[in-house]
């Protein structure tokens, strides 16, 4: 198996490491049986995503696409957080190995599952617009 | 401390040693007749193998012609368990008893033979990760063709008790074979005081090339081939001979056997060394039996991380070692072995295998035992799952 330059860049200096506190929306996906939990967590001020922390528990590939998403989206209007890919992010990072995509989905599911968070606290019913996060038993094995 | 090369995975390979690689070179350059030609240049070749087959049952306490050479460990697994197979089933004897935590050379070849109409048991192991050969013996029955337990385990290190299981294998009148790729070099072997029948073992893990092995097949058991095609190593295995991989095969189990005890009391002591330290990380426990097990094996997990960042971030201070993550077994699960012994997903997920070898120094213990628990002290800073764990939640009830 081989990791790109840019995935290895991202695992061995990975963006955005931490938490928020007081943050706007808070997302947890993965589980520990599968080896891979990501948390984000989001400030987001008038539309935009002003701040953007996460917490990975995972292989390299979980690091550093966890690092690259949430590069893809800080300083963006939530629009364009919902409109993130996982596909965008493996391409971001110049290709992933096949038995690593998971970890890109898995990525793009943890900004899903902090927006969720977002619209829920604001009162809105997050589905229509972010549509449904699967939960963490289902997140095993995509 | 400055940035060091430490490789420390030496179950998964080694390097060609000075002494294995001047032994070869001959038969790499000048002597590179086929050993099956009546000339000269061919029966040099001829004559290196003998030599080399004669050391090689020295080593092992069996006869020269018990020795075959085969492309290395897994041919050897697949060579004495399909074929043993092929050679009972006519007799009616379709059972096999192997264990749940072998190397996967045994068990897919078991899992293959399933496939194809005959029975397996797979015997379990204990939290140490030790069969019970009580629990062999119950398990024979009058159809069992073979008993396939691996001598020392590549993951956990544990050593079996293979004398006591070859005891019970020949006074049941059961062939047994061992997989001893691990535990050439390591432990003494001896195959007619142990009552082995089969053993299959490798040369890249004691400093030989890779592509080079053997099995020890007990004179009165005749195997039909894995390989056909040709009429060398008696007929019994196809494949003009790699003659300069045999030579440094026999070059290093000479010198991986001349003096097991010493080797033993060296690397232990740096074993320990890095067990103790590293067992005072939090949240950490060692895999396997503290005793019976490889003199240079450290196996230990670290909940709340996860086994290949682990590796990555080793890498990046430059030690090589290896895990038993799902990552790094190239499916979704983690090891067999650690599962095997009892161990829930998300420890063995966080577990990191070191094994030491001839190169490995004090010096590197001092490296490993400063830059270990700095790298599990950062991973588990950045894990949400270590967070839980702070929390004393469950977090294998998911």
């Amino acid at each position: 198996m081989i990791y790109s330059e840019k995935v290895m860049e991202h695992f061995a200096n990975p963006r955005n490491v931490g938490e928020i506190e007081n943050a706007d929306g808070v997302g947890e996906v993965g589980n520990a049986k599968c080896g891979d939990i990501m948390k984000m967590y989001l400030k987001i001020d008038g539309g935009i995503i002003t701040d953007v922390k996460f917490k990975t528990f995972g292989c390299g590939a979980a690091v550093a696409t966890s690092s690259m998403a949430t590069e893809l989206i800080k300083g963006k209007p939530v629009e364009d957080a919902l409109k993130l890919t996982n596909k965008a992010v493996v391409e971001a990072l110049d290709g992933l190995p096949t038995v690593k995509l998971h970890c890109s989905v898995l990525a793009e599911q943890a900004i899903k599952a902090a927006l969720t968070d977002y619209y829920k606290r604001q009162g809105i019913d997050p589905e229509p617009i972010v549509g449904k996060v699967p939960d963490r038993e289902a997140s095993c094995g995509i | 401390m400055d940035k060091r090369f430490v490789y420390v995975d030496n179950s998964a390979t080694t390097r060609i040693s000075e002494p294995v690689l001047e032994a070869m070179m001959p038969y790499l350059t000048g002597g590179y007749g086929n050993a099956s030609s009546i000339y000269s240049l061919g029966m040099d070749s001829a004559r290196a193998i003998l030599k080399s087959r004669e050391t090689v049952a020295k080593a092992l306490g069996a006869k020269t012609n018990e020795i075959y050479f085969t492309s290395g460990g897994s041919e050897s697994d697949n060579w004495a368990i399909k074929c043993a197979a092929d050679a009972m089933a006519p007799k009616g004897k379709k059972h096999l008893i192997t264990t749940v935590f072998e190397h996967h050379a045994v068990l897919h070849t078991a899992q293959y033979l399933e496939k194809h109409g005959f029975e397996v048991t797979y015997i379990p192991v204990d939290e140490m990760g030790l069969v019970n050969p009580a629990d062999i013996e119950k398990a024979i029955r009058p159809d069992t063709f073979l008993v396939s337990v691996m001598f020392a385990n590549n993951e956990i290190g544990t050593i079996q008790p293979i004398a006591e299981i070859g005891k019970i294998c020949r006074e049941k009148k059961v062939w047994f074979h061992t997989d001893a790729v691990q535990a050439v070099g390591n432990v003494p072997i001896n195959v007619a005081e142990m009552n082995i029948d089969l053993l299959s073992l490798s040369g890249h893990k004691i400093h030989a090339p890779k592509g080079v092995g053997a099995l020890y097949m007990r004179t009165g058991i005749n195997l039909p081939n894995l390989i056909h095609g040709g009429a060398q190593e008696r007929s019994k295995r196809a494949g003009t001979e790699n003659v300069a991989s045999i030579v440094g095969l026999a070059k290093a189990i000479e010198l991986a056997t001349a003096d097991i005890p010493a080797k033993q009391q060296r690397l232990s002591k740096i074993r320990n060394r890095i067990i103790n330290e590293l067992l005072k990380i939090p949240e950490s426990r060692l895999n396997g039996d503290p005793v019976k097990r490889l003199c240079g094996n450290v196996n230990i997990s670290f909940r709340g991380i996860e086994g290949e960042s682990l590796l990555l971030s080793l890498d990046l201070a430059g030690i090589f070692a290896s895990s038993g993550s799902a990552c790094t077994s190239g499916s979704l699960d983690p090891s067999h072995v650690l599962l095997a012994i009892g161990l829930p997903h998300s420890t063995a997920h966080g577990s990191l295998r070191i094994t030491l070898g001839e190169d490995n120094t004090e010096e590197d213990a001092d490296y490993i035992i400063e830059t270990v628990p700095k790298t599990v002290e950062k991973l588990r800073a950045m894990s949400p799952l270590w967070e839980r764990i702070l929390r004393d939640e469950d977090i294998d009830a998911e």
